[in-house]
């Protein structure tokens, strides 16, 4: 149990670093949200359920979702609309499936 | 021996890179972030000079404070009244801090009776099994009733600053239905189809066991919301509108303050920890027992559901 909980600890650390140095806000997001989940398995191992519930359900869940609003709203994330629009870039980006359309 | 290296060369090195970022002469995230370049703020002439005249116009006529007599008298008035608040404050904090118990002194109640009184006789006096709950909601339900304060003015603030008006919402609806969901997606439906009503039991069985199982008010109106919200990501805000409209938002955020608002008063006046309680505890273990804590969580849980979903339309479309 000791060995687990310090491979979470270090994965959160790992976590935390990698929030600030990636380059997309979308993918600081995304290791935004499994630091959250990773800290409330934390919780758990520290035998507090009540914040492991509260963690998982407004940090890794709800926090996320406004992020994402806010990303969409100052035009951060690209939409299939915005693809059509820069001709070629998008048109690749289109081929590779991305589909940032439903975050 | 060493040798000195040539610029080339040394500009390829670690410790080059290591010292260009500590001076800070080049920075490393211009063109590697997502950027956009800002568009230059520019105004007409008219819209300004426009401006210009509207505030000499308040200048004039408000603060024309050589005609005006009463408004020379208010503002001297505000000002001496101003200062005078700000030292009755102050001096009024500085007595109470100096009344307190000194801090972090080991015969301090705070440092041994508190928490051996709660940890003891916490089931017997709140009823409730879970004692982290017996403690939030009996003992310190006053703080608690300041949270959910915090939260019901946090959403008032949003909605001040986000709702849209009607007229502007239907006529953006008109443009496109789903302008503000991601289009039909088999998958994402599929998911919420089957996830949404466990999210939503889980989240009522928080909510209801608070006071004998790990959780409370506060965890379950969360996981109730997140609930919401994939509900809305996956069906739209026309469907979500068939239960859960502005009318029933309002309606439920308001009574849930309240009814916190009255238990906590009824709990206070007929005599809180320690007096008598006139608020049966009934058996501890049973689902209907723990005298307030059972009604207080449902409230909390749905001032904390409606928060949570009200944060997300307000962001995603200006209106419930």
């Amino acid at each position: 149990m000791r060995v687990f909980q310090y491979i979470l600890l270090g994965f959160l650390v790992v976590c935390a670093i990698s929030v600030s140095f990636s380059r997309k806000l979308l993918n600081s997001i995304l290791i935004f949200m499994s630091y959250s989940l990773v800290m409330s398995i934390i919780w758990i191992c520290l035998e507090s359920p009540d914040l492991a519930i509260t963690e998982a359900a407004v940090g890794a869940g709800v926090t996320s979702v406004l992020f994402f609003v806010t990303l969409k709203k100052i035009n951060a994330m690209e939409t299939i609309e915005d693809m059509g629009k820069f001709g070629k870039q998008g048109q690749e980006a289109k081929e590779d499936g991305v589909d940032d359309e439903q975050a | 021996m060493s040798r000195l290296k040539s610029e080339e060369e040394y500009e390829k090195t670690a410790a080059f890179h290591f010292f260009r970022w500590l001076s800070g002469s080049k920075d490393y995230y211009v063109g590697n972030m997502e950027m956009q370049p800002q568009e230059e703020y520019k105004e007409e002439e008219a819209t300004i000079q426009e401006r210009m005249r509207e505030q000499q116009m308040i200048r004039d006529k408000v603060y024309d404070t050589q005609n005006n007599k009463w408004l020379f008298r208010f503002r001297w008035f505000y000002r001496i009244m101003a200062a005078v608040f700000c030292a009755i404050l102050g001096v009024l904090l500085i007595v109470t801090v100096s009344f307190l118990p000194p801090t972090g002194g080991v015969a301090k109640p705070d440092n041994n009776e508190v928490a051996a009184r709660y940890i003891e006789r916490g089931m017997q006096e709140t009823g409730a099994v879970n004692i982290v709950t017996g403690m939030i909601l009996t003992y310190r339900a006053f703080d608690t009733f300041g949270e959910t304060n915090v939260l019901f003015i946090a959403t008032c603030c949003v909605m001040i600053m986000l709702m849209a008006e009607d007229a502007e919402l239907k006529k953006r609806e008109l443009l496109n239905d789903r302008r503000y969901e991601p289009k039909n997606d088999a998958i994402l439906q599929g998911v919420a189809t089957i996830l949404v009503p466990v999210i939503f039991i889980f989240g009522i069985y928080i909510i209801l066991n608070g006071h004998l199982s790990p959780g409370g008010g506060f965890s379950g109106g969360a996981t109730i919301g997140a609930g919401l919200i994939l509900y809305v990501s996956a069906f739209g805000f026309k469907k979500t509108q068939r239960f859960f409209h502005e009318g029933i938002y309002k309606a439920a955020k308001v009574t849930a303050l309240c009814m916190y608002g009255l238990i906590g008063i009824y709990y206070y006046v007929t005599g809180a920890n320690g007096l008598e309680n006139h608020i049966p505890l009934g058996i501890p273990g049973h689902i209907v027992s723990a005298g307030i804590i059972f009604p207080i969580n449902i409230c909390v849980g749905i001032e904390v559901a409606c928060t949570m979903y009200a944060f997300y339309a307000l962001f995603r479309r200006g209106g419930l």
